[in-house]
């Protein structure tokens, strides 16, 4: 017998007081929660929450001006950039494409990286990236110390059941709630310490 | 707070917390900052009296088909390229993540807190295999550089000041890795920045990452692990090899499942709306490969205690030790397991059994206030556990007589302070043992209720102190 077996075997011997026809369904779930909510515009609400979070965000009509102007406030010159990013968007800098793919340290000397979202959960002020081709593989928006992310107003929901119904589980993910902080010395609060220190988000009209 | 969301580890229990009166001020200052945060998120969430039933549910929906549920996680996440193994206590779970690891031929691995490799002690079986585990949490980084232990849950290094970790950092940082700065200052931004440096160095050659997980999805076998730092992103995604060691109580059946928890433990943990940063990958991701140990070591024990199954819905948010009096003045070596607090208090003795003083005296380690079952987002009714954890140790034999030297005893080196508390907090609360709510109901309906003794832990200490004989 394997451990796997025993291990199984310990747990039906342990649900003893199961009855034998009960089948998983047959335990209710009381689902009184909301999925979604009324509120404020989402769109106020994700700026809030975003800046609550020191995020830099700014609601801007023209994508390819403004993430020009956010780069060069940055002082980026060597952006990564995943394959589904335009390159209109990147007309001033050098756009570093993650093909073939990039090593850590080749990513750990760029300056920063443009990529888009998946969803954007207003309530939370997550941005979740799930790798699409607008967003690249998990390392290109971990190492670089800078992000910015553009959301289009279309992406962004309300509450966090709406995020879940619109993303595919078998894609790996990663929510991003302002940039990364500890509390670890004196519980004071630095923001940044391995991901990107900077998070800056770009909210655009839907297409 | 630490990177990682829910609990860190706590080595062997040490007296030397008890009576530092610095380090009782950071503690409470701690537990009270994270208290009102928690309180502040979770009033601003009109549902979470729903989101909280539905948690519980789901938690029992899970428990009571756990086998189901273990199979249907297993053959997903093989589905999905990845590699699952059954480990029934710590040493298999140690032995397989070793062969794990020496089958890359790596001698470094870099690890993100976990609750299930603390237990198991991993760090420790990995060393003898020689086999160095870099922690990688700030907090981590600060005790293991200082050669030290943690000391508090939430802050595990809140016991060193600024100063001192700089010179933790100026003096150590060389022999373990990449220096600190020179001219290193005790800002905490410049302190941040030399750790950030010294692990960045690590995480970008680390071959072999070691997770646990907050959350398995037995529907789509996706794992899901909450931080704060980033050094868990980086655990999870850089290396070539990724091992997760989890318990068998950490599923969920379904991906929409995730949208209860998601909303309940960051806003019970930190007290944020949401944590920083939160990963999820299922099986082989990125041309990874994936390893999934999930570990036994005690849980079908729990699971098969009708009464005290419940703490097996435990998703480690810590909210119950921030509002427990006993935690407070105790703090968490007290409770002589990695799990410490309420929750420590019925688990512990659980997944050990009642084998010594130590799990004998945890269920008495408690006022029974009631504040623990309240703040607790997956309803576990930690009180009602706790009195019939006591009825065990009563009707079980002598034993009970040589409880004395316990856990407990740091505590009770104060009865005034717990008297203080009980009239403070327990008078506000009402504790009365109930029946277990709506699907449930047919196991609190066909078990038979002990009879709870109604004995509060100061009567009880102060009835072994009588019988000990002034000790
Ligand atoms: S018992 Fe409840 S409150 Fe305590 S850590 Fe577990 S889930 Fe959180």
């Amino acid at each position: 017998m394997s451990s796997r077996d025993r291990i199984l075997a310990r747990v039906r011997a342990a649900l003893a007081d199961v009855p034998r026809t009960e089948t998983p369904e047959d335990v209710e779930v009381p689902r009184a929660y909301d999925r979604s909510r009324s509120g404020p515009d989402v769109v106020e609400l994700l700026i809030d929450r975003l800046v609550d979070y020191r995020a830099v965000v700014r609601e801007v009509t023209d994508v390819v001006a403004a993430v020009a102007d956010a780069l060069a406030r940055r002082g980026a010159h060597r952006v990564a950039a995943p394959a589904g990013v335009p390159a209109a968007w990147l007309g001033g800098v050098q756009a570093v494409r993650d093909d073939p793919a990039l090593s850590a340290a080749d990513l750990d000397a760029l300056d920063g990286v443009v990529t888009g979202c998946a969803v954007a959960v207003a309530e939370t002020g997550t941005i979740v990236l799930d790798c699409a081709e607008d967003q690249g593989r998990r390392a290109l928006t971990l190492i670089p110390d800078y992000h910015l992310c553009v959301v289009r107003r279309d992406r962004i929901v309300r509450t966090v059941p709406e995020a879940l119904t619109r993303l595919d589980p078998s894609r790996p993910q990663t929510w991003i709630s302002g940039p990364s902080a500890t509390s670890d010395i004196e519980l004071d609060r630095v923001e940044g310490v391995h991901g990107p220190r900077t998070l800056e988000v770009l909210i655009t009209p839907a297409l | 707070m630490a990177t990682f969301i829910g609990m860190p580890a706590f080595p062997e229990a040490s007296a030397r917390a008890v009576g530092d009166a610095q380090l009782r001020h950071n503690l409470r200052k701690a537990t009270h900052t994270i208290r009102a945060r928690r309180a502040a998120v979770v009033a601003e969430q009109p549902d979470w009296a729903g989101l909280r039933a539905a948690g519980a549910a789901i938690k029992d929906r899970t428990l009571r088909h756990l086998d189901v549920y273990l199979e249907r996680l297993e053959s997903a996440v093989t589905a999905a390229g990845g590699h699952v193994h059954w480990a029934e206590d710590a040493a298999e779970a140690d032995r397989i993540v070793v062969d794990l690891v020496r089958a890359t031929g790596e001698t470094e691995v870099v690890k993100v807190k976990s609750m299930a490799t603390q237990e198991i002690d991993l760090n420790a079986a990995l060393a003898a295999a020689g086999i160095r585990a870099y922690e990688t949490d700030l907090a981590e980084l600060i005790v293991q550089l200082g050669d030290d232990l943690p000391s508090h849950i939430l802050v595990p290094a809140i016991h060193r000041n600024r100063a001192e970790i700089r010179e933790i950092f100026s003096g150590r940082m060389a022999s373990w890795g990449r220096p600190a700065p020179e001219g290193l200052t005790d800002d905490p931004r410049a302190l941040a920045e030399a750790a950030r440096l010294h692990l960045r160095e690590r995480f970008l050659r680390a071959k072999v990452g070691i997770s646990g997980a907050n959350f398995a999805v037995a529907e789509t076998g996706t794992l899901v692990v909450l931080e704060s730092e980033g050094n868990g992103r980086m655990c999870v995604t850089l290396p070539e090899t990724l091992i997760s060691v989890v318990g068998i109580e950490k599923i969920v059946p379904t991906w929409r499942d995730l949208e209860v928890f998601l909303q309940l433990l960051p806003r019970s943990s930190t007290g944020e709306r949401m944590n920083p940063y939160t990963s999820m990958w299922t099986g082989a991701t990125e041309g990874q490969e994936f390893h999934l140990v999930l570990v036994d070591n005690g849980r079908t024990s729990v699971l098969a205690d009708r009464v005290g199954r419940q703490a097996l819905r435990c998703i480690r948010c810590s909210a119950c030790l921030n509002v427990c009096p006993v935690y407070e003045r105790a703090g968490g070596h007290a409770y002589g397991s990695v799990y410490p607090g309420p929750i420590g208090a019925i688990l512990t003795p659980q997944l050990r059994g009642l084998t010594g003083p130590l799990e004998e005296s945890l269920p008495y380690a408690s006022t029974l206030c009631g504040a623990c079952y309240d703040v607790c987002p997956v309803a576990i009714n930690i009180p009602e556990v706790l009195l019939d954890l006591r009825a065990k140790v009563v009707a079980g034999d002598h034993r009970a007589e040589r409880l004395a030297m316990g856990a407990a005893r740091r505590v009770l080196d104060h009865p005034k302070w717990l008297a203080l508390a009980q009239r403070s907090v327990g008078r506000l609360r009402r504790w009365t043992p109930r029946h277990l709510p709506g699907p449930l109901s047919a196991w609190s309906d066909t078990r038979e209720v002990p009879v709870p003794p109604r004995e509060s832990f100061r009567d009880w200490w102060a009835r072994r102190a009588g019988e000990e004989g002034g000790r």
